[in-house]
């Protein structure tokens, strides 16, 4: 068999260009769950925007192809997609648009359906996007699809950190567990960032991160050379107005930035930056 | 002849690979679908070992692969590869080697069950494909197959053996992962590369990437407490 072994997803984290401390380029964070409706992307849109606010340079790619949220939650109906970029029919350029919130999003499009599943050209693909849009921001964000697809994984391996979302339910709990589980084993990271949503009370996110962490140190740090470390980078309130937010698809830091959420996400995004 | 086909051709490549001839009556439905179906067997196997070739090998796999992503039951991949095959070719002859392909195809098809598939994928290149297969089994079927290529004497004349080893490589197809055959197969070449590079005669499985959480982890991680004394 004729395939070239130079990259697996074993290999490494990052398997695109090295990113010295003094390469402009960007920061990539990847924004997974396990479960899906668990507000990845409502995180992804939100953190950009705050992330924007400081000044940084941020793109969101709606890595979670061909089912995708990001359009929805943004109202935008792009003429020009992902899809046309990996179908040769436009340039990348002009399929990154700027969305409401002072970021860049790069959607999927419908069309992204057939590449929902793994391909050596989807995983071409996704490497050549990155490595052009990495050097022209500050902060790319990759809001991933749920479950733990090849495409989750691949996406995750191109990034710097992963963030996972998770909320206090135990099925999302579990999912977000497997999640760095096979994170862990995979692609040997040590460090997660946690971000707890739809808590109900304070102090529920250091709670569900030190649940996680009990577990992972039993389960998958016994033997590990570099044990992994989950950091709850934020805690987002169950807050009204998030459900309201997204159901007239407006940001919430935009239209409501003085919400328990709002504040929330502002926070993390801060932490992220520290 | 039927409606003016022309089926010479067929019916003698079926001929000369030894099938019978379409059963029933000359020109009739069943007659025609019996001589389609001898050609779909014929296009889909090795003419030399009379495994699966490599066409029906990437449906096959294709196939499992959306099988494990609804049933959630593992797959697992395995890819073998004659060891140092050219110098038998070139110290006996490639009238030997043929016998080597021969001897090693009938073996792995002897070492696996009836529903995996064990195709030739190419000159000396084997693959098997395994449906349903525990992870924790995947080390001693590979260990298992190899051991008995390993074992086995190849007759090449009428008073010559010779033996052959294999190397292995494995992965499964993860549950609940959407993934395509070309990945699989290059991850199982990659641990193929592996087992070649320690020296060949010698296993390498993917280390699977466990995503099942299991009751003791759930335990723990939601705090049951009758749960908590298993240790």
């Amino acid at each position: 068999m004729s395939a070239a072994p130079a990259r697996s997803r074993q290999a490494g984290p990052r398997p695109s260009a090295s990113r010295g401390a003094t390469a402009a380029r960007a920061r990539i964070t990847a924004v997974t769950s396990g479960k899906g409706g668990v507000g990845k992307t409502f995180v992804s849109a939100n953190l950009a925007a705050a992330l924007a606010r400081q000044g940084r340079r941020v793109l969101v790619l709606d890595a979670d192809l061909g089912l995708a949220n990001l359009d929805v939650i943004l109202n935008l109906a792009p003429k020009i997609t992902l899809h046309d970029v990996f179908t040769g029919r436009s340039e990348l350029e002009d399929a990154i648009l700027p969305a409401p919130g002072g970021f860049s999003v790069l959607l999927a499009g419908s069309g992204m359906v057939e590449y929902s599943r793994m391909t050596p050209e989807v995983r071409d693909q996704l490497l050549k996007v990155i490595d052009h849009v990495a050097p022209r921001f500050d902060h790319v964000i990759l809001d991933t699809g749920a479950g733990i697809s090849d495409v989750v994984l691949y996406s995750v391996s191109l990034a710097d950190e992963v963030l996972v979302v998770v909320t206090p339910e135990p099925t999302s709990m579990t999912d977000a567990y497997a999640t760095i589980k096979v994170l862990a084993s995979t692609q040997g990271r040590d460090r997660v960032l946690l971000v707890v949503n739809q808590t109900r009370r304070h102090g529920e996110g250091r709670a569900v991160c030190q649940q996680l962490q009990q577990v992972v140190d039993r389960f998958v740090n016994s033997g590990r050379a570099a044990p992994v470390r989950l950091d709850l980078a934020g805690q987002v309130p169950l807050d009204i107005a998030v459900r309201d937010s997204v159901l007239r698809r407006q940001l919430l830091l935009e239209t409501l930035p003085g919400s328990p959420a709002a504040l929330a996400v502002a926070a993390l995004a801060a932490k992220l930056l520290d | 002849m039927a409606g003016g086909l022309r089926l010479d051709q067929a019916l003698q490549l079926l001929r000369q690979a030894g099938h019978e001839p379409p059963a029933g009556a000359e020109g009739s439905d069943a007659w025609l679908q019996s001589l389609i179906d001898s050609l779909v067997d014929l296009s889909s196997r090795d003419a030399l070992t009379g495994l699966a070739n490599r066409r029906s090998f990437e449906l096959a796999l294709a196939r499992e692969i959306d099988r494990v992503a609804r049933a959630g039951e593992p797959a697992l991949l395995l890819v073998l590869d004659i060891d140092h095959f050219k110098r038998v070719n070139d110290t006996h002859g490639h009238a030997s080697g043929d016998l080597v392909l021969k001897a090693v195809g009938k073996a792995l098809l002897e070492c696996v069950r009836p529903m995996d598939m064990v195709a030739r994928t190419g000159g000396e290149e084997f693959a098997i494909v395994m449906p349903n297969c525990p992870s924790a089994f995947g080390e001693a079927v590979a260990e298992r197959v190899r051991r008995r290529i390993e074992a086995m004497p190849v007759s090449i004349g009428l008073s010559q053996q010779i033996h052959v080893s294999v190397s292995v490589g494995g992965a499964f197809a993860p549950q609940w992962v959407r993934s395509s055959p070309a990945l699989w197969i290059e991850r199982a070449d990659v641990q193929l590369y592996r087992a070649k590079a320690q020296g060949r005669n010698q296993v390498c499985l993917e280390p699977s990437a466990v995503s099942v959480v299991s009751a003791e982890e759930k335990a723990l991680l939601f705090g049951i407490s009758q749960f908590q004394d298993i240790e």
